[in-house]
């Protein structure tokens, strides 16, 4: 990875964006629900004008319409979660809250739950699993021994991971249909980051000098040593 | 000054987050839901009937903040660690640094990107709420003999309306990609489902458990159960063999646990290798059924 000059981004010149894996199985999971069952899905992004395209792919994949808080801000965990709180306050109630277990890049477990606590809604995490019926979620979470379940009574909160689903691939029909699809875009001001943000590093021992067991089958006696080396024969 | 470190028992995590809390200085006291034998100054056992329940737990937790006043609290990087630890920082309304590397006072190190990338960040709080980056430390195995206290915390209706109501297992048998001491893992290059044959062979041979990385996945030649990576399983063997894998950063951050990574790999420039203890370089398809074979000439013998 490298970094911008002030050390405060990852350089993305050359990088494109995407939905993280486990939102975008969050995403399929309630448009699953919705076509089913019926009702609306709401996708919801905070970030740059940038990431209206990935707005529009939830949209592709069966979101109803989408709103985009906008900033270019860096924002920590407690802020996100308190922008989120607030604009759900100013929707109708929602049934059912999706959030990715952890976000790919900043990985900081926690905005799911604190949305779930400021609403007073219950929340189950790490979900592998998830079936909605008579106004409750049954909620598998994958654990060392298998999994654990858990049923809670709508409205909740679930965040969930990748594995949830196979989410579909858009067809082009639908990918035009999200083009037409409602974005309501505003812009909003992070509040003071309690876990603010100094700077980002590249950790040391990316770069390793791997040593050449050899080329192609024949290799193989050599790799065979190191096992023994290794003492997992 | 003391630290608080949630504890699990028959965790190396959690160990893990003792080494950090002993880092810290001052005295360390455990907070466990059961007995368990940890290498802390005192344990409060929560006394909390029935099966896990993360509301609860992180009330119990708040409760001991509240009598003990402890500098930080440490919980272990697991998926449980991070849930209570969350659940605690919401109730106190304070930040949380979740997976840290190291905290110095209020300056805090910890993983970005599943590891890929660290962030050096100031945590604007007295009481520090941290989790510990799985792997970032070695298990703490001081043999201190923990002084017990038992505690009933108070608790409401509503700490106990989320908690697990069952469990299903799902083992097969087979060794648990999580727990295998070898995984054999393949990638793109491996080319089908079928491809994977010679990897359940040698990954047999081995003791071990066969993964993969998120293209095999998402192409449907594997179960996602088999996935490695920063949104699959994050692995821990002793060996780590690589075969026909690229190298991503998301797929790195689910094998870095290994103690030492194979990389078989037909493009001698591929990212892989930069990740690599050791590298083969060929056509896998050729290399892992030698592999066998030799195995199996070695055991002969």
């Amino acid at each position: 990875m490298v970094l911008t000059d002030d050390a405060q981004a990852i350089q993305t010149r050359h990088l494109g964006f995407t939905i993280s894996p486990h939102e975008e199985c969050g995403v399929e999971e309630a448009v699953r629900i919705v076509e089913a069952q019926g009702g609306e899905v709401v996708v919801l992004a905070l970030g740059p004008a940038e990431a209206e395209e990935q707005l529009r792919e939830c949209m592709a994949l069966g979101a109803d319409r989408a709103i985009h808080l906008l900033s270019d801000e860096e924002w920590d965990a407690q802020a996100t979660a308190g922008a989120i709180v607030e604009t759900i306050e100013g929707e109708e109630p929602f049934d059912l809250i999706v959030f990715g277990n952890e976000s790919a890049d900043t990985g900081n477990y926690q905005v799911g739950i604190r949305v779930a606590y400021a609403l007073g809604l219950p929340v189950v995490t790490g979900l592998k699993g998830l079936t909605v019926a008579g106004g409750r979620a049954r909620c598998e979470q994958e654990v060392a021994a298998g999994r654990d379940v858990y049923d809670v009574a709508l409205p909740a909160v679930v965040t969930v991971k990748e594995g949830l689903n196979l989410p579909r691939y858009p067809s082009v029909p639908a990918k035009l249909r999200a083009n037409r699809k409602p974005v309501d875009a505003k812009p909003v001001e992070p509040s003071a980051a309690r876990l603010q943000k100094i700077r980002l590093v590249v950790p040391e021992g990316q770069g390793k000098q791997a040593e050449v067991l050899g080329h192609g089958p024949d290799a193989a006696a050599a790799i065979v040593e190191v096992m023994q080396k290794l003492g997992v024969l | 000054m003391s630290v608080l470190v949630l504890l699990e028992p028959d965790d190396e995590l959690s160990l893990q987050a003792v080494t950090l809390a002993r880092s810290l200085g001052g005295e360390v006291h455990g907070f466990s839901v059961a007995a368990l034998a940890a290498p802390v100054d005192v344990l409060h056992v929560a006394a909390i009937d029935g099966s896990y329940a993360p509301v609860a737990w992180a009330a119990a937790v708040v409760q001991l903040v509240e009598e003990l006043s402890p500098a930080a609290v440490v919980a272990p990087g697991s998926d449980r660690g991070n849930e209570v630890l969350a659940h605690a920082a919401a109730r106190l309304d304070l930040p949380m640094a979740a997976n840290v590397t190291e905290l110095r006072g209020d300056q805090v190190t910890r993983q970005r990107w599943g590891g890929s990338l660290l962030e050096a960040a100031r945590i604007h709080s007295d009481l520090k709420l941290v989790s510990a980056a799985p792997f970032a430390f070695e298990a703490c195995v001081d043999s201190t003999q923990a002084r017990v206290e038992t505690f009933v915390p108070a608790l409401t209706g509503a700490d106990t309306a989320v908690r697990v109501v069952e469990t299903v297992s799902t083992s097969t048998g087979g060794i648990s990609l999580a727990d295998a001491k070898v995984v054999v893992s393949g990638g793109r290059g491996v080319g089908s489902s079928e491809g994977f044959a010679i990897l359940e062979e040698l990954a047999a041979l081995l003791g071990g458990a066969v993964g993969c990385s998120r293209v095999v996945t998402s192409a449907g030649w594997r179960p996602h159960t088999d996935q490695v990576g920063q949104t699959g399983t994050k692995v821990s063997p002793d060996l780590y063999i690589a075969c026909g894998i690229s190298g991503a950063t998301q797929h790195i951050a689910g094998c870095k646990g290994a103690k030492k990574l194979l990389a078989i790999n037909n493009d001698p420039e591929s990212t892989i290798f930069t990740h690599a203890d050791y590298a083969v370089i060929g056509n896998l398809h050729e290399i892992v059924p030698a592999i066998s074979a030799e195995l199996r000439k070695v055991r002969g013998s």
